[in-house]
């Protein structure tokens, strides 16, 4: 087990966005996280990542809770990966793979030898090492994603958190960018993502987390559970699931017509 | 004009000098500049004489704790010695300094907001500096206590705008950018109204030229006050420069690299406010160097702070010497700093604009 949510709430002063939250996710699985806007996806992500402190459970990776460990500490053993950004100053790509390693860096060095092999080997792994000196704001919305995952890579986490990871990429890029990260769970990563995109969660994740209400509303293999009645529940539209290709696919239709 | 912005700045050129090594130059410069300022003035002071005065002085130094020593023949006037050990080299090391640490200091804060615009008065440094020293001038307060009085009040001015900062809800840097215009604003009101009630014949003259911002009349006890905050400042700055990379980033971002952002600004913040109180209380306002010097370096080797803190602090430090330079000797009478550095600061940094916007 990689980590586990135990009965994790949290509110926003009386709001309640999180109520009783419990799953948990193995080293070598991708996780989806699906859930209309404002469900608190966010919320749960910025729990997970020891952003918030939940006002009640607990996340631990490893068995280990994650509020008893040093921010460097948990830097080592999950990652968050953001929406492909732009930062104010414009850094080499290099650079910004090489930020990963700050959690290993002393507090008043500058990455030497190892940590500028282990951003190379970063780079190398998810085959962008020819963009290493371009400007990370010069590059395509796809690339910069790439650069993230590297970035996560190199920060020596084996615990992934991705937020919308194909969301604003083109068609083809959305499927590069998911079979990079779906290549990564075969190596022993543990990925979580949220997503927005039923079609895209069946066909990669191994396990899906349906959020609604604050509450988990369905948790199981996208077989088990991804049906039309989930997704109409999920984000009040009519829809119909068709399968293809012997169950391998499933797709989600949206019906405009009564 | 996206295209080649940061691909490497000079990875484009074929013959491509390392970042290391453009510091080494800079820093050879500097050097250069150093010994080129000691000869230029009015009263002619050469090389050789100041090398042996300066070898006369350790001699004597070396005697005074008993060590071996070689006698130096005096060939040189007092007036060139007192000259140069009394004015000369000490305004020279402090021009040297002051454009090291607003540059520095610049850097840090526009890392630390994220914000390309920041300079070193964004939290009121340079406007509580200067309510210090009008009040000091109306109270007829000798020079030394002129500055005592800037660094405290800047000093107090920034705590102030931290505090109150803080207080804010939501974003916190947004808050911290928010309270620096506020407190300065009400800190230059009360500076002006000092102005509104001091003596016009002599008070208000004092004011109005400590605003300008000059070196002009530098002893070496002042350096000797002020070198001390401005190198325990600059030293942490140093040894953190590859951590506010990461502070760039924004708060969340840098948390889950495993950075304490919000610790980290807090250091980064005081060190810098340090360093400009400290430059701003002796040299009075000298604008345009924090922000100019920065990103006229982020051209030379990008925006990792590994490189760019240095060689900002490089740059500031070189361009500061040669304005002084211009500022003692270009007119009989001085033309004080601070118009100098914006009348020159203010066209480069068009200049720069308008040669590649992409970066701001």
């Amino acid at each position: 087990m990689s980590m586990r949510i135990e009965d994790l709430c949290f509110s926003y002063g009386e709001h309640e966005v999180l109520k009783n939250i419990n799953f948990s996710t193995e080293y070598g699985e991708f996780l989806s996280v699906l859930g209309p806007n404002g469900v608190g996806k966010s919320t749960l992500f910025r729990c997970m990542l020891g952003l918030l402190v939940p006002s009640k459970g607990m996340t631990a990776i490893d068995g280990k809770n994650i509020q008893s460990m040093s921010a460097e500490e948990l830097a080592r053993k999950i990652a968050y990966i953001p929406q492909s950004h732009s930062p104010v100053f414009n850094f080499s790509v290099g650079d910004m793979v090489l930020m990963g390693t700050t959690a290993q860096t002393g507090r008043f060095a500058s990455p030497g030898k190892k940590e500028i092999k282990l951003a190379e080997d970063a780079m190398e792994r998810l085959e962008i090492s020819h963009l290493r000196n371009r400007g990370y704001g010069n590059i395509s919305g796809g690339e910069r994603q790439l650069v993230l995952i590297a970035r996560a890579i190199a920060q020596q986490a084996k615990v992934l958190v991705m937020d919308e990871p194909s969301a604003n990429l083109d068609f083809g890029n959305k499927i590069r960018v998911m079979q990079t990260v779906k290549k990564l769970t075969t190596d022993g990563y543990s990925v979580i993502q949220s997503t927005h995109d039923p079609d895209q969660a069946f066909l990669y994740s191994d396990k899906i987390l349906a959020l609604h209400d604050g509450k988990v509303l369905a948790w199981g293999s996208p077989k088990e559970v991804m049906t039309s009645e989930l997704i109409s529940k999920l984000y009040h539209v009519k829809v119909e699931m068709c399968s293809l290709k012997e169950d391998e696919i499933r797709v989600c239709i949206p019906m405009i017509k009564e | 004009m996206r295209m080649n912005r940061g691909d490497g700045n000079l990875n484009l050129k074929k013959n491509k000098i390392s970042y290391s090594n453009i510091i080494i130059i800079l820093f050879v410069v500097l050097i250069l500049c150093i010994i080129g300022s000691i000869v230029l003035g009015r009263y002619p002071i050469g090389l050789e004489d100041t090398f042996s005065i300066l070898l006369h002085r350790f001699m004597g130094w070396l005697e005074s704790i008993g060590l071996p020593y070689m006698r130096v023949e005096i060939f040189w006037n007092k007036t060139q010695e007192a000259l140069l050990l009394n004015h000369r080299l000490p305004r020279i090391l402090l021009a040297c300094l002051v454009g090291c640490c607003l540059s520095a200091a610049g850097a840090s804060y526009q890392g630390v907001f994220q914000n390309p615009m920041a300079a070193p008065d964004i939290l009121g440094a340079s406007s509580g500096a200067a309510f210090g020293a009008a009040l000091a001038i109306l109270l007829d307060l000798n020079d030394t206590m002129i500055m005592v009085f800037a660094f405290a009040s800047s000093m107090i001015t920034v705590c102030l705008v931290i505090y109150v900062g803080n207080q804010a809800k939501g974003k916190r840097v947004l808050g911290l950018i928010l309270a620096g215009i506020m407190i300065s604003s009400l800190v230059s009101s009360g500076t002006s109204f000092i102005k509104l009630v001091a003596d016009p014949n002599d008070q208000l003259p004092a004011i109005t030229y400590w605003l300008m911002g000059s070196l002009n009349g530098t002893t070496p006890e002042d350096v000797l006050f002020v070198m001390w905050p401005m190198l325990i400042g600059l030293l942490p700055l140093f040894l953190l420069r590859w951590r506010v990379n990461i502070l760039t980033l924004g708060d969340e971002e840098a948390k889950t690299m495993g950075v304490n952002a919000k610790r980290l600004r807090t250091i980064v913040i005081l060190c810098a406010t340090l360093i400009t109180a400290a430059s701003v209380s002796i040299s009075g306002m000298i604008g345009w160097v924090g922000l100019v010097i920065p990103h006229l370096t982020r051209r030379v080797v990008g925006n990792n702070y590994k490189y760019l803190m240095p060689a900002s602090m490089l740059f500031g430090a070189i361009f500061l010497l040669l304005v002084d330079d211009i500022s003692r000797n270009l007119l009989a009478t001085e033309i004080p700093i601070g118009i100098l550095t914006s009348m020159i600061g203010a066209p480069f940094f068009i200049y720069l604009m308008s040669k590649d916007g992409d970066q701001l």
